[in-house]
């Protein structure tokens, strides 16, 4: 089957999508974006997070076919669409928050996980970033509790999570200073 | 760090040593250079790699445990439109058709017989994953059940089919049966006598359930042939020459033949030291001379890897009535499961590090692997002083309490120190500040008592159960366990435990660049930050270029046995310094005759200049080097270690000692057996953090997975069928967030003087006490036994029917 929807804020279209196939992936084999990624492909870790329609969801979960006309967030566009939500351009890394990265545009959740080291292995990474960047979204100042419920639905293995807390407190604080 | 270059000076001179004006060096948290990519979703996992006509790889794994082979049939697989090629052991291209990390008993496929469930036995090349799966679903298998072997009664019974007939290789010969694969004791003193002198003995037995690795990037790879009839292999591994050379011989090629890159690694923790899709990958791609991806869901990740092994351990403790440990007597049995993987080495570090961190001059153990047909285990995490940690922590706090000595206390006066003798015979040389440790530990501040409430009330995602909303406090218990562990750090018993390094410098674009180039797997651990670190410190450079790591540079080892800053950390830091002696000579020869300092000077590398540890600026890096590029590549190895001698267990068989203390705080719902971890600290030495921020991150990361162990992980073996009940995320629980409590990290700085920079290999330790702190933070909340871990809700609430 044909299926046309739109990533990150361009139309897109697959031919020859296997019923069977998940957006998951058709977004990393045939669409060439595979910085949602596969580690359980079961719904249970979190790390195929994208946002569909502002929704996020697990994209191993669904069928390519349930995305047809409709808009998908992933991590790779994550940057312009924080950007387009907060009314002004996106900031660089390379800034006075960073040391790595030249000139690569990132959401501030994004900025805030290279700082806080809450990027060991990175496989959760953009699982995480997109629910952290929604979870932000809708409450810009949450409470520890409130940041652990948002991303219970996302597997970390490597960091025990107490820096990605970090990364989400900063990411929050920053915010709320305007930087 | 050291005074290089300042003997003889005037002690009131103020010199500079080498690094010490370079920004960004050692010691500095630097962030990782990799980090943007793993944020923005650009970093190329090894299952990120994508080939124009590329085909999938599919395995065929059994679905028994115990069988032998009777018929294999590939023709309805084969007939499957999209289908390229089907391989069974028949189409296998040479006489070597088994690998192995230490003992090669692992078939590439199977051959007449499976030895556990999940064992590979064919492998199918198609256009579409989908299509691979079908079509390795149509190939028809015709299996023998054959009784398993599952637990040390069944593998020494005097009937027991052998895992392995005829066996070779170098431990059979002092095996007592067949089924062992490998047995350690380590004998030193008189425990019959030093019994007599104990007031108070305890004795206990503790069951160690088999954890899983659960990286979270599954193995995957991509292999693609070459004109030249050689394969260049794109894969996540530990080790890429390893790898090699286990994977050249099964291919019928030369090694160079064969060339590896390191794709992105998802994670590894051990599970990544032996093969998994590698070869079969390989063999596919030299079949139909098409790339092939080969990528593992999570249900395969299960069997395609080895796990920890499961261990049942029996214990003998005594002390005298002033608290003095008299002797440790100790039966440590781990489950190998099919094939040998890093079993043998596993069972050296259980008995090694068997008694713990403390003085104990009696001691009688004996560690062994056996062979069954449950999954195999190998490398995992704390690798043997995991298990071993699990049980010596329990009985240190029964004995305490038969003494009658507070649990830290007596920890304490037991407490090894720089000096002490281990059961080995090895001499501790180095810091061992065990006392030291816990007393920090200790002494954190405690989480506030009913920390669920606030003045807004109640939040349930505070307490046992969660949103469950089990329980408002009702039934809500508090308890709070203490542990300490031991672990070495690099490879043990005599191995030739090198890392290789190249290290180049030269100027682009007007300024001095260092290139690092090693083997090293980065699995997530931040070595590759270290290395620019320590290229900044040894050369005065800020620009460092990371190469990609593959198999045209020597080999960096394994990253594993915490032991890659170590190692491959010392191979480039005495890289840097052989090129920094080199770009000094050439700056002698180009203006040694324009200033004396040149010759009489110690000469540093400063800030992208050569400098006198004066201070003075002779020259620009960027002058001194002009067109010419400095290389160089060499090999380098820490202290040599021994075998530990098969009888008596006694060798200096260890590199180095790493040590982690941790306090667990758990509220337990005692009536319905949930619980939860309010905290858990650590204090570690590290000897020096090149990379405080990355050393804690490992300090929480194994933390966490120690909490994992104690209270939801385990793979669960049907103890009749010997086969795997829960190869899912939905079945097997790692922590999320929710379950992960705040993990304050106390880091103390030691200098270990054989070190690079007195560094100690930290990701490991941290493993290890965890998980029997949780487990006597929970015995102290409901004043159970506990003898086993991981302690799922029956064990608590007494309603544990055994299954």
């Amino acid at each position: 089957m044909r299926v046309h929807f739109t990533v990150n804020g361009r139309p897109q279209e697959a031919d020859d999508v296997w019923e069977g196939e998940s957006l998951l992936y058709v977004l990393r084999e045939r669409l060439g974006l595979p910085g949602s990624k596969n580690a359980c492909e079961q719904g249970e870790c979190g790390s195929c997070t994208v946002r569909l329609d502002g929704v996020p969801v697990c994209a191993c979960l669904v069928a390519a076919g349930q995305a047809e006309g409709r808009e998908v967030v992933t991590v790779e566009g994550l940057a312009e669409y924080a950007g387009q939500r907060s009314g002004d351009g996106p900031p660089r890394a390379g800034g006075t928050h960073s040391q790595a990265g030249e000139d690569t545009r990132l959401a501030p959740v994004q900025q805030a996980f290279v700082d806080a080291g809450a990027v060991q292995c990175g496989f959760c990474t953009p699982g995480l970033l997109v629910a952290a960047d929604e979870l932000l979204e809708r409450n810009p100042m949450p409470a520890d509790a409130d940041i652990r419920e948002a991303l219970s639905g996302n597997l970390c293995r490597c960091t025990g999570y107490e820096k990605i807390m970090d990364a989400v407190r900063l990411a929050a604080a920053r915010q709320s200073e305007g930087t | 760090m050291g005074s290089r270059g300042t003997a003889g000076l005037p002690a009131n001179i103020t010199h500079l040593t080498q690094g010490a004006r370079t920004r960004g060096g050692i010691g500095e948290s630097t962030l990782r250079p990799d980090g943007t990519l793993k944020v923005t979703g650009e970093f190329a996992y090894s299952s990120d790699m994508w080939h124009e006509d590329m085909l999938w790889g599919q395995i065929l794994r059994s679905p028994v445990a115990h069988a032998e082979i009777v018929s294999i049939d590939t023709a309805e697989a084969l007939a499957v439109p999209g289908v390229y090629a089907v391989m069974t052991y028949d189409d296998l291209p040479t006489d070597v058709r088994h690998y192995g990390l230490e003992i090669q008993d692992t078939p590439v496929l199977a051959h007449g017989r499976v030895r556990h469930h999940g064992e590979p036995v064919a492998i199918v090349a198609a256009d579409h994953p989908e299509t691979a799966r079908r079509a390795a679903a149509r190939i028809r298998v015709g299996y023998r059940e054959l009784p398993v072997i599952t637990d040390e009664a069944s593998a020494t019974a005097p009937d027991a089919v052998l895992l392995h007939e005829d066996r070779t290789d170098h431990h059979a010969a002092h095996v007592p049966h067949p089924n062992i694969l490998h047995r350690q004791p380590i004998v030193r003193g008189d425990v019959a006598e030093a019994r007599r002198r104990a007031d108070f003995v305890v004795e206990g037995e503790y069951v160690f359930g088999m954890q899983d690795q659960a990286f979270l990037g599954p193995e995957s790879g991509l292999a693609v042939p070459a004109e030249d009839g050689g394969v260049d292999l794109y894969i996540a591994t530990q080790w890429l020459h390893s790898d090699l050379r286990q994977i050249a011989p099964v291919l019928g090629l030369p090694p160079e033949k064969v060339r590896m890159t390191l794709a992105g690694v998802g994670g590894a923790f051990g599970g990544r030291e032996d093969l998994s899709m590698q070869i079969h990958a390989c063999l596919l791609a030299l079949r139909t001379g098409k790339p092939i991806k080969i990528v593992y869901n999570r249900f395969e990740s299960f069997f395609g890897h080895v796990h920890r092994h499961p261990a049942t351990l029996r214990y003998e403790h005594g002390a005298t009535r002033d608290g003095r440990l008299t002797h440790v007597k100790a039966r440590i049995v781990l489950d190998g499961g099919a094939y040998a993987s890093a079993s043998p080495a596993v069972v050296g570090n259980a008995s090694s590090l068997g008694v713990g961190p403390y003085v104990v001059d009696d001691v009688d153990i004996e560690a062994l692997a056996l062979y069954t047909n449950n999954p195999p285990c190998g490398a995992m995490r704390g690798f043997g002083a995991v298990q071993a940690c699990f049980a010596y922590e329990a009985q240190m706090d029964r004995l305490a309490d038969a003494v009658g000595m507070d649990r830290v206390e007596f920890r304490q006066l037991n407490a090894m120190s720089q000096g002490s003798v281990m059961p080995t015979g090895q001499v501790v040389d180095s810091p061992a500040p065990v006392a030291e440790l816990l007393r920090r530990v200790k002494a954190m501040p405690l989480p506030p008592e009913r920390q669920w409430e606030s003045s807004e009330g109640v939040d349930v995602r505070q307490l046992p159960g969660g949103l469950s909303n089990t329980t408002h406090g009702e039934g809500v218990v508090r308890g709070i366990g203490y542990a300490v562990g031991i672990k070495n750090v690099g490879f043990s018993e005599g191995f030739d435990d090198y890392s290789t390094a190249r290290v180049r410098m030269e100027v682009v674009g007007g300024e001095p660049v260092a290139t690092v180039h090693t083997a090293m797997a980065e699995v997530g651990q931040g070595g590759v930050t270290v290395h620019a670190q320590i290229a900044r410190t040894e050369l005065g450079v800020t620009r460092v270029t990371i190469q990609p790591a593959d198999t045209r540079v020597g080999s960096a080892g394994s990253t594993s046995a915490s032991r890659q800053t170590y190692v491959t950390g010392g191979a480039v830091k005495h890289a840097c310094e052989l090129v920094r002696e080199r770009v000094l000579e050439l700056g002698r020869r180009k203006f040694g005759p324009y200033h004396p300092a040149w010759a009489t000077a110690g000469l540093l590398l400063e800030g992208g200049k050569v400098v006198t540890d004066a201070g003075e600026a002779l020259a620009d890096l960027a002058d001194v080097l002009g067109d010419e590029a400095v290389e160089i590549e060499r090999e380098w190895r820490h202290r040599p270690t021994e075998p530990f001698d098969p009888r008596t267990g006694q060798g200096r068989g260890h590199v180095q000692y790493s040590f982690a203390a941790h306090r667990a705080v758990v509220e337990v719902d005692t009536e319905l057996g949930l619980v939860k971890v309010i905290e858990l600290a650590c204090a570690q030495d590290v000897g020096k953090a090149l990379n405080p921020l990355s050393v804690i991150g490992q300090i929480q990361g194994g933390t966490t997975q120690g909490l994992g162990i104690a209270v939801m992980e385990e793979i669960v073996v049907d103890p009749r069928t010997a086969k795997v009940r829960n190869p899912s995320f939905t079945d097997y629980l790692i922590p999320t967030i929710l379950d992960t409590p705040t993990m304050p990290v106390d880091v103390l700085e030691l200098a270990d003087d054989h070190a690079p920079y007195g560094l100690r290999g930290i990701g490991e330790a941290p493993t290890l006490s965890s998980t029997p702190a949780v487990l006597a933070a929970i015995r102290d909340a409901t004043g159970l036994e506990l003898n086993r871990t991981p302690v799922r809700p029956e064990h608590l609430t007494g309603t544990d029917t055994g299954t």
